[in-house]
């Protein structure tokens, strides 16, 4: 089974091109072709998760000579079941969701197709194991995104994919820069063996500089303060279905995920990296959530406090790496790993949610001004209930995930005695609550003045809606220990034995 | 060295025409010249001092080649960066039909 | 959009054969020399454009031309795909593998299935420039009348 591993490439890509040659024959092609590929993948992603079994895939067969490896390869390790899972059950819930949406716009077949690209530019990001396939895949994806975000032309859409463009661009020829720098001094450019080859490297100056740049160009594909000003604009002026994919999916897939894995898996730990990834992080939390407060549109609300959540993340991140090159105690790290694996999953649910609920909100009302909406709730039923809980699990209350793993964050941060960072992290909490309660006030409750006769989303929107919820509810149990080890537990441990991923693509 | 000195000259230019310059081609056009300056950067990498093309052929015995990685990367690179400009031009002259205007001190409609 | 004089015409009629020719060449050999499909395929996408700059977009019917060029490109990529995919089984069964017979190293049929890739990525590439060159007309027409 597990020598089927480039279908995740294969099918988005197939599906993708087929689209524009038998759209115009037939009128629902496009529209039943992406969910039941998605499904597909869905699927077997759920089974690769529970297979536990690591490996990692040649293409085209090139052996290695002398365990030096010359070929490209995809690997398949904990952490990337864990976001391969994301990608798929998200995609595919955001696919049937935009069945009903997409009769906004025309063209509807040229959405799908950018739609199937983008993924499959995500899932060769995560399996890549080589650095130049994932700039290649990156920029499949990211400019897939460009013109998702520009979809209906109009003006504020335009303006906003202009700069996000812009900066975009200025990202990816960072990335491509530190790739030759990393050419440059280690000679290849298989990610395990630039591990092998950097271990015996002391820290020289121009390593460090290869990192700081590592760091601003994927910093600026996931959106950390001071390099977030292009997400406001992006994630409130696109549709919404792709609003929900690129905030719950790619800045996680194509951001967080790759800087992890160059900085846990590729270079040596030191105490600076995990001091500037910790700092950043918690600017993030603070800035992102401050910013929130004053706006009166919902999705760039929504995008704001996405810029918040990414630094709980990469605050965990951040603890677990400053106490593992401290040589500390191991379980706290285990503990601070854990808990932002935990809160990127839980992201990716419950902002798809509430993205989809602004959606479906937008469908009926034609407007975003919390100003002029309010006292929904009776005509809305299903969006104000989905909308309600996504808002508490967003704000840390139980028996919601949000809850469980922002307390796991903050437990690790008190036990590593990093007493200021966990206090701003609660503050942040309560922050949170208080914009989403002003939200869910305007929008939902209160006394309804313009829009007394509108009625329910169609169902294809509130189906997606619904499991999610039911998502939101039922991934609390991944806190429970037994089930944690199935699911975290290898993804954490991916990240910290080294030697393991070494192993699974030289194997000496 | 002094080539890597020209090639970061080459980058500052793209860079200064980036930030100064009002017009919406010009911004595309700084952009694309400061990605060519790290082709050139990845290309003068793999240069083995007193190498040959790496042409296979077979009058040639012996022969020392330049790294020819290098090269296969920058080809895939210039193709992405063609694209990438292809989409910021499309996106430049839709704005140009809503405005009228190329001046980016006009195009603020998205603000806080 | 109209064309331009008589010198251009004629200078262009000239040329846009040269570099066709040019841009097969660096396809074909591909795996001998540097280039590939990528740089063919820009050249051949370049011939087509200096012709259509020449003699003006009135003498071609755009919408038919970029019907085509969009099926062209479609096609061509899961011609590639499928070759990909058929290296599941045949051969050592790994995705992308290369199970035709490899001759001879420096002879222009050799290598087994790189140069048939060469080939298909360069169709594709000059097809894509073009669809991009053609759509970019046809709004500029729509717009203007």
């Amino acid at each position: 089974m597990n020598s089927l591993i480039p279908l995740f490439i294969i099918l988005p890509l197939a599906v993708a091109f087929i689209i524009p040659i038998f759209g115009k024959l037939t009128d629902y092609f496009a529209k039943t072709i992406t969910p039941i590929m998605l499904l597909i993948l869905c699927f077997f992603s759920i089974s690769l998760l529970f297979n536990s079994n690591q490996e990692s895939y040649i293409i085209g067969g090139w052996q290695p000579i002398d365990n030096i490896p010359i070929g490209i390869y995809l690997v398949l390790d904990g952490f990337s079941k864990l976001i391969l899972c994301i990608i798929s059950i998200i995609g595919f819930l955001v696919s049937i969701y935009s069945i009903s949406y997409i009769n906004k716009y025309t063209s509807e077949n040229n959405f799908y197709t950018l739609f199937c690209l983008m993924i499959a530019g995500m899932n060769g990001v995560v399996l890549s194991g080589d650095i130049f396939n994932l700039f290649v895949f990156l920029e499949i994806s990211v400019i897939a995104s460009y013109a998702l975000v520009a979809f209906g032309v109009g003006k504020n859409e335009l303006e906003a994919s202009f700069k996000y463009q812009v900066l975009g661009n200025i990202a990816s020829f960072l990335i491509l820069f530190s790739v030759a720098l990393l050419y440059w001094q280690t000679k290849t450019l298989n990610i395990a063996d630039i591990s092998n080859i950097l271990k015996t490297h002391e820290g020289s100056a121009l390593l460090t500089f290869t990192q700081i740049f590592l760091i601003t160009g994927f910093g600026l594909k996931a959106a950390i303060i001071p390099f977030h000003a292009w997400l406001p604009d992006a994630h409130s002026s696109a549709p919404s279905p792709v609003s929900a994919m690129l905030s719950g999916v790619l800045i996680k897939a194509i951001g967080v995920y790759v800087l992890i894995r160059l900085f846990f898996n590729m270079f040596v730990f030191t105490y600076e990296i995990g001091v500037v990834i910790a700092v950043l992080g918690t600017l993030s939390m603070i800035i992102g959530s401050l910013l929130a407060i004053n706006q009166w549109d919902i999705k760039r609300l929504l995008a704001y406090s996405s810029i918040s959540q990414i630094g709980y993340i990469m605050l965990g991140f951040g603890i677990g790496m400053m106490i593992l090159s401290k040589g500390g105690k191991e379980s706290i790290a285990v503990l601070a790993i854990a808990g932002s694996l935990f809160h990127m999953v839980n992201h990716s649910v419950f902002k798809g949610l509430l993205f989809l609920g602004a959606g479906a909100i937008e469908y009926r009302t034609n407007t975003r001004d919390m100003n002029q909406l309010g006292g929904l709730a009776e005509n809305m039923p299903i969006t104000s209930t989905t909308s309600l809980g996504a808002s508490m699990s967003i704000s840390g209350i139980p028996p919601f995930n949000g809850f469980f793993s922002k307390l796991i964050i903050i437990i690790a941060a008190v036990q590593g005695k990093f007493y200021l960072l966990a206090f701003l992290a609660v503050i942040v909490s309560i922050i949170t609550l208080a914009y989403f309660l002003k939200f869910q006030k305007s929008v939902f409750y209160g006394k309804n003045k313009n829009f007394t006769d509108i009625k329910e989303v169609p169902f294809a929107m509130s189906f997606s809606m619904i499991v999610m919820l039911i998502l939101c509810v039922g991934l609390s149990i991944l806190a429970i220990p037994s089930i944690r080890e199935v699911i975290l537990d290898q993804a954490v441990n991916s990240l910290i034995n080294v030697d393991e991923y070494i192993n699974l693509v030289i194997k000496n | 060295m002094i080539v890597y000195i020209l090639c970061f000259i080459l980058f500052l230019v793209g860079l200064y025409g980036l930030i100064t310059r009002r017009n919406l081609v010009k911004i595309v056009i700084s952009l694309s010249i400061m990605e060519f300056s790290i082709f050139i950067f990845l290309v003068l990498i793999g240069y083995i001092d007193g190498g040959i093309a790496p042409i296979v052929s077979e009058k040639i015995i012996n022969p020392e080649y330049v790294d020819p990685l290098p090269q296969a990367m920058v080809l895939t690179a210039i193709v992405i960066g063609l694209a990438t400009t292809a989409m910021l031009m499309s996106i430049a002259i839709r704005l140009y039909r809503k405005y009228k205007t190329f001046d980016i001190r006009v195009i603020k409609n998205l603000k806080g | 959009m109209q064309g331009m004089s008589l010198i251009v015409k004629k200078v262009a009629q000239l040329m846009a054969g040269l570099i066709f020719i040019y841009g097969i060449y660096i396809i074909v050999h591909g795996h001998l020399t540097p280039g590939g499909g990528f740089a063919g395929g820009a050249l051949i996408a370049g011939s087509y454009i200096l012709a259509i700059l020449a003699y003006g977009s009135d003498t071609i019917k755009l919408k038919k031309e970029e019907t085509g060029t969009s099926l062209t490109e479609s096609i061509s990529i899961l011609f590639a795909l499928m070759m990909a995919v058929a290296g599941f089984f045949i051969g050592t069964k790994v995705f992308f593998n290369n199970y035709l017979p490899a001759g001879k190293i420096g002879e222009l049929v050799s290598a087994g299935v790189i140069p048939l890739y060469n080939i298909f990525i360069g169709i594709e590439v000059a097809a894509a420039l073009l669809t991009i060159f053609l759509a970019l007309i046809i709004y500029k027409e729509e717009i203007e009348g």
